[in-house]
This record gives C-alpha cells, sequence and structure tokens, in this order.
C-alpha cells in the first residue's frame, strides 16, 4: 500500500479531526442532541482509524473479495447514509405526530381561555343572559 | 321522525378556508336543531385558515377550536373527535364547511344512532344515486376503494370517501385514540370494520360545493390514490391481529 501517497493520508487525517471537532462544537452548544450525535462520532472514529491504518482498507478488501478497495468506501458509505436516512424519517415521523397532538391540545387552551374570558364579561351584568356561556365543565 | 333521546350532539365542521360558506353551514345546522328540537351543539375546527374565516366563524357564536398550525383534515377532525370524547358528547357528526353537505338531511344520519343500530352512519350519494355525484374518475376511484374496502374488511360501503358521518361514543373512543392522517375517510371504515363496529349507509342527495376548493385536485389525485391505498393497507395489518376494543 505504498502507491498511497503521505499528503492524502494527511488531508484525511486533517479532514477527520476537524469533522470531529465539528460535531463536538455543535454538542456543546446544544445544536445537535446526544442521541443524534452518536453515530457522528462513530462515522468520524472509522474516519481516523483508516487514515492511520493505511494498508486497512485493501486488507479489509480483499478479505471480502472487493477487488477495487475505493468501491467498499462507497457500499459501505451508501448504506450507512440510507440507514440513517430511514432513521430520520422516523424521527420525523414522531415529531409529526407530537405536534399534533400539542397543535390539539393548544387549540383546546385557546378555547377553554376564550370560554372563561367571555363567562368574566358577562359577570358584571347579571341581567344579561349568559348566551356566550358553553355547555363545557371548565374542568377539560 | 327523530326519538325524544336526550343525546348529546356535537356537530363538528372542519374549515379551510371557507369564509364564503361557513356562516350559512352553521345557521344551516342551527335551523334543523331547532327543527327537530336536538340537543346540539357545532363545533368548527379552523385548519389554520388564511382568509377571513375566523371572522366569519366568531359571527356565527358556535364552538370553534383555532389550529395554530395546518394540520389537514385527518388533523383537524382528530381535534374535533378528541373534543367530543374530552368534553362527554354521545355522538359526534363530521360535516364539511363548503355546504356539500346538507344539514336537513342530519336527522337521517342521526336516528340509527338514537335506535343503535349503528356505531357508524355514513352519509352515501350512491345508494339511490341522487343528486351531486362526482366526476367520472372520481366514481372510478371510489369503486376501487370499495372494492378494497370490501377484499380486506369484507363489508361493502358504497361512498367510502364520503365525509359525511356520524359516530356514537364507542367509535369516539376508538377515533379519540387515532384517526388517520391527509386523506382519512376511506382508511377509518378499515379502522372501524377492524374493531367490528357496526357501520350503516344511509342515501342522503348531495349538492355541488357552494364555495372553496377542493382538497384534491387532478394532479394530486395520483397521490391520493397511492397514499390512500398504503394507508388502508398498513392499517389492516397493523389492526388485523389487534384484540378489538372494548369500551
Amino acid at each position: 500500500m505504498e502507491s498511497l501517497p503521505i499528503t492524502i493520508q494527511f488531508i484525511s487525517i486533517v479532514g477527520a479531526l476537524m469533522f470531529m471537532i465539528m460535531i463536538f462544537r455543535l454538542i456543546i452548544k446544544g445544536h445537535l442532541r446526544e442521541e443524534y450525535s452518536v453515530v457522528w462520532i462513530v462515522c468520524t472514529g472509522f474516519l481516523l482509524v483508516f487514515s492511520f491504518w493505511r494498508s486497512g482498507l485493501e486488507k479489509i478488501s480483499l478479505l471480502l473479495g472487493v477487488y477495487y478497495p475505493p468501491s467498499l468506501i462507497f457500499l459501505v458509505g451508501i448504506l450507512a447514509i440510507i440507514v440513517f436516512l430511514v432513521h430520520l424519517s422516523v424521527v420525523i415521523s414522531r415529531q409529526q405526530n407530537q405536534i399534533k397532538n400539542l397543535t390539539h391540545e393548544l387549540a383546546y387552551l385557546r378555547q377553554e381561555l376564550d370560554q372563561r374570558q367571555s363567562v368574566n364579561l358577562s359577570k358584571p351584568e347579571p341581567t344579561q343572559p349568559m348566551t356566550t356561556v358553553s355547555p363545557i365543565p371548565p374542568s377539560l | 321522525m327523530i326519538a325524544a333521546v336526550d343525546s348529546h350532539i356535537l356537530i363538528i365542521v372542519p374549515c379551510y378556508n371557507e369564509q364564503d360558506t361557513i356562516e350559512s353551514v352553521v345557521a344551516g345546522i342551527y335551523q334543523t336543531r331547532d327543527k327537530h328540537r336536538l340537543n346540539l351543539d357545532v363545533l368548527v375546527v379552523n385548519d389554520c385558515s388564511t382568509d377571513r374565516s375566523v371572522e366569519a366563524i366568531r359571527r356565527t357564536g358556535c364552538l370553534y377550536l383555532n389550529l395554530p398550525t395546518n394540520l389537514g383534515i385527518g388533523g383537524a377532525m382528530h381535534a374535533g373527535y378528541k373534543f367530543a370524547w374530552r368534553n362527554g358528547y354521545d355522538i359526534a357528526v363530521q360535516m364539511d364547511g363548503d355546504g356539500q353537505h346538507p344539514t336537513h338531511e342530519l336527522p337521517k344520519l342521526l336516528q340509527p344512532l338514537f335506535d343503535n343500530q349503528a356505531d357508524v352512519v355514513i352519509g352515501s350519494r350512491f345508494i339511490t344515486r341522487e343528486g351531486f355525484q362526482s366526476s367520472a374518475t372520481r366514481r372510478m376511484g371510489i369503486a376501487y376503494f370499495r372494492w378494497l374496502n370490501q377484499f380486506l374488511i369484507g363489508q361493502t360501503i358504497h361512498d367510502s370517501t364520503s365525509g359525511f358521518r356520524a359516530f356514537n361514543r364507542k367509535t369516539l373512543a376508538l377515533v379519540e385514540r387515532y384517526y388517520p392522517d391527509e386523506y382519512p375517510e376511506p382508511e377509518a371504515i378499515v379502522q372501524f370494520g377492524l374493531n367490528k363496529l357496526r357501520m350503516l349507509e344511509v342515501p342522503v342527495v348531495m349538492s355541488e360545493r357552494q364555495g372553496g376548493v377542493s382538497s384534491i385536485n387532478t394532479s394530486r389525485a395520483v397521490y391520493y390514490m397511492i397514499k390512500v391505498t398504503l394507508g388502508i393497507l398498513f392499517i389492516f395489518l397493523r389492526l388485523r391481529n389487534r384484540p378489538v376494543l372494548t369500551l
């Protein structure tokens, strides 16, 4: 594996380290939740390992019967991306459900608030029929 | 026609940009209420309308929910059904805000529930084939859903896309927990069928919408068919082996 020039190894190590720093910064600042960061930290770990262990990719490719080592990178990379995208779809679906429930609760609270306000408004004039009072009990 | 039953009824009117028709729809419901002396409230669910629907709804003096985000017809109806369940209504009726569902047909939908003949009553255009019948392509789509429902739950519902339906409290207990999103009507029928609810279709004469735009245009029709088919198949697979809900 002497054909791999030292410059590209240097670039991949620096790239992987910078990626890791970026992920950590995002977590520290609270822009990325830990549960989603695990997958990224693992990815960076892989990048680093293969940056240092230069002949590793070739060895694993030969072990798996892949004759062109870079295609192994593409295969693993694309699979990982697909799995992660499915994971994101699951997260979005769950959030959509949560948003729907929150929207419902907010609408009920607004409605209850409106009802209470209209009850309060009609209180000072007891002669007026309280037509705006709903039959809904206040304990929703 | 209606027996003197004290059932507390909630008419849920989903509303998305129906500023021109919503007032007359609510007024029509109130007329029917007074005529038949029904114990009835109207709840308009404003699904984040972008026109002046809110003002129109306020003028009617009925109950209303203002959804802070647009949830679509499924989410809006779910809000209404949950409201009906939590506030102890015996019967909930869905009625569109565009004037397609004539209010004088309301008693026909309610009577089977009063008589405890059914848990779900669906107003159907296609039993007597009177009134507005929708376009030929749409009828083809509806025939396809009829076949699919028949195949899966063994019950024939002629008008599975009809949004003119009445539920009793047993059905409310079910839809309070889960109601399909986006285009819920055909999917809900499979849900009801698998939960062994008694569904009944009554013939109603529907009119063409008086205002607003259908949520399903031609370009969305294909998406609608695929989405609803998937929804029906998956709800079937999900509920197939579940125990039936008991109240």
